[in-house]
Parts: structure tokens; sequence; C-alpha cells
């Protein structure tokens, strides 16, 4: 059975690997980027950590390998020592490769279910709880006693 | 009523999660949209291949509409569209502007020499830095610019046979490129 299993398990992970990705990527230059100071590193670590790799999908544009992370990772930089604000940097990015480079999605119509669903569904949960805490409330007590009296 | 309640709470769920799947089912999720569309070009003024000391500029290429294909000599999937795109450039229905990413000339001008040159004329990118405003993140990519130098459509990867029939011909009838 466990063997059967583990058959199918590696079936699938061929599967995910034999897909071939549609886009290639170019041999790139892999020098690390130098910093000035310190707080010019912790800033730009803190805001590439916030964007996404827009090749790679699951990474941040800080934790990529991939040659575009790279690219945009100096032009980040680039961006940061020309003056620009976080937020000037970002909405650079987003002009380019839309909301798809913020992990943290802006809060816009689009994404107002996003945002607030949860909150909705909390309050759905809310309303459904205290009904039925009421509606028991009601029933319940007045019944109790009388047959306790009953038994003694 | 009150018994059915949690599976009609189901059957939307499901309503729901099934239609998710079914929005996305298809879909390229690697690729992202480009927010160009519809906007003019990002201004560029490149150095074409293989003619050093001349470079063309967005404004030069405004007037016709053209094919803007990125690609590279390291891209192994550019070798899949290529009968695509020399094929639709020798039709001679629309301009074929090539787009060399990130490439070196001279790897470049080897890899049109064997495998036959699908291109009116190439710009070459060879740091990547246009490749930015562009939205360019990986080779190929293709887009679709009208003669008013607006950025029509945009496809990330090969272009096929069904790409071109199901995708490029619409556009290609908007934006005046004669049909076959």
């Amino acid at each position: 059975m466990r063997r059967w299993l583990l058959a199918l398990c590696l079936c699938f992970a061929t599967l995910a690997i034999a897909a071939p990705p549609p886009v290639s990527q170019p041999l790139g230059d892999a020098r690390p980027l130098v910093f000035r100071d310190h707080a010019e590193e912790a800033r730009f670590r803190a805001l590439t950590e916030q964007l996404r790799c827009v090749m790679c999908q699951n990474q941040s544009l800080a934790d990529s390998n991939a040659l575009i992370a790279q690219d945009l990772r100096r032009e980040v930089l680039g961006l940061m020592r020309a003056g620009k604000s976080d937020e000037q940097i970002k909405q650079f990015l987003v002009e380019r490769y839309t909301d798809f480079v913020l992990y943290q999605p802006r809060v816009a119509p689009t994404t107002w279910l996003l945002w607030f669903g949860p909150l909705l569904l909390l309050a759905a949960g809310a309303f459904v709880v205290t009904s039925i805490v009421r509606k028991h409330g009601r029933g319940a007590p007045p019944t109790a006693p009388e047959n306790e009296s009953q038994e003694w | 009523m009150k018994r059915w309640l949690p599976l009609v709470v189901f059957l939307a769920l499901a309503a729901l999660l099934l239609a998710g799947v079914l929005m996305n089912s298809g879909k390229d999720t690697s690729a992202i949209a480009s927010p160009l569309i519809g906007k003019p070009v990002p201004a560029f003024t490149l150095p074409v291949l293989g003619e050093p000391g001349r470079s063309i500029s967005h404004e030069q290429l405004r007037g016709k509409p053209y094919l803007l294909n990125v690609w590279g000599s390291w891209c192994v999937n550019c070798r899949d569209e290529h009968p695509q795109i020399l094929a639709l450039q020798k039709s001679g229905r629309i301009h074929v502007v090539g787009y060399n990413y990130k490439d070196s000339p001279e790897e470049a001008q080897r890899w049109l020499q064997s495998f036959g040159n699908p291109y009116d004329v190439v710009i070459a990118d060879e740091e990547g830095r246009v490749a930015l405003d562009f939205g360019i993140y990986g080779a190929p990519e293709s887009y679709l610019v009208d003669a008013q130098g607006l950025i029509r459509w945009k496809h990330v990867g090969p272009i096929t046979d069904e790409v071109l029939k199901n995708e490029m011909e619409p556009v290609f009838a908007q934006i005046g490129v004669p049909a076959r």
C-alpha cells in the first residue's frame, strides 16, 4: 500500500517537473551589490523583502537568484540613491510589472473583498452564534428549576 | 429547511471554489499581464545589431504597426517560435522588430546566421535597462504596437500557431494589418 502511494507521489512529482517554463532567462551579472553604509543596506533589505520577484513567483526580490531579480535589485538601489522614497520605488515597479510585484496588495475596489472579506465572515459568524445563544437562553431556564423541585 | 442549511452553504462554497478553478484553468499563471496595454511604448533609443553607429528610437518606429519580439541567443524557447516569426516576416504583413535582450552581439549574430534572420531590424539591449521600462522579465515576449505607437497586445512565451490565430489575428484586424 505504502509503496503504491509512493509511486503515485513520484508520478505527480515528475508531472510537476516535466512542464517546461515558457520563458527563458539570460546569463547575468552575479556581482554582489555594494552598499554605502549600514543604513542603506537595512533600507534596501527591508524594501526588497516586500517586493515579489516577477520571474520566480514565490520568492521576494531579496531572495531570488533570477537574472531579472538581479537587474531589478540594481535598479531599486539606483532609485534609492536617486533620492526616491520607498513608495515611489514601489510605484515605479507597479507601473511596469503591475500590482503583482507587491506582496501586500493595495487597498482598492478590486481588493476590498480580499481585505474586508474576513471581517465580513467574522461578523456573519458572530451573528449566527448570538442568535443561537439567544434562542437557547429564552427557552431553557424556566424548565430546569421545576424539574429540580419535583425530584426532591 | 434548517436541516438543509449546511448542505446549501457547502454547495455555495463549492460553487465559489469551482468558479475560481475554472477561471484560472488553461491560463499560464507565470505570465504577468502588461500594465502598458493601450499606453505608448516606453521611450528608448537602442543600437541596431550589426550596424555599429546606427540606433533606432521609439519615434522612428512610429507610423506603421509593428511586432516587437524579445529574444536572445541564450533563449531556448525562442527557437520554438522562430518558424512562426520567420513566416510572419516573410509574408510582409507587418514590420517585425527583434529586441535582442541581454545578449552578446557576436552570439546574437551567430544565432541569426545559423537559424535564419526573422527580423526586419534588430535592436540590442545588452544591459537590459530599457527592458525594465517595457516590463520585460524574460524571453520570448512579444508586443504588438499600432501606428500611433500604442502597445495593443503583449504575450509572454513563444508565439504558437494558436496564439497567432486566436490572439494576434484579431489585434491585426484592429490595427490595420492586412489579412492573410
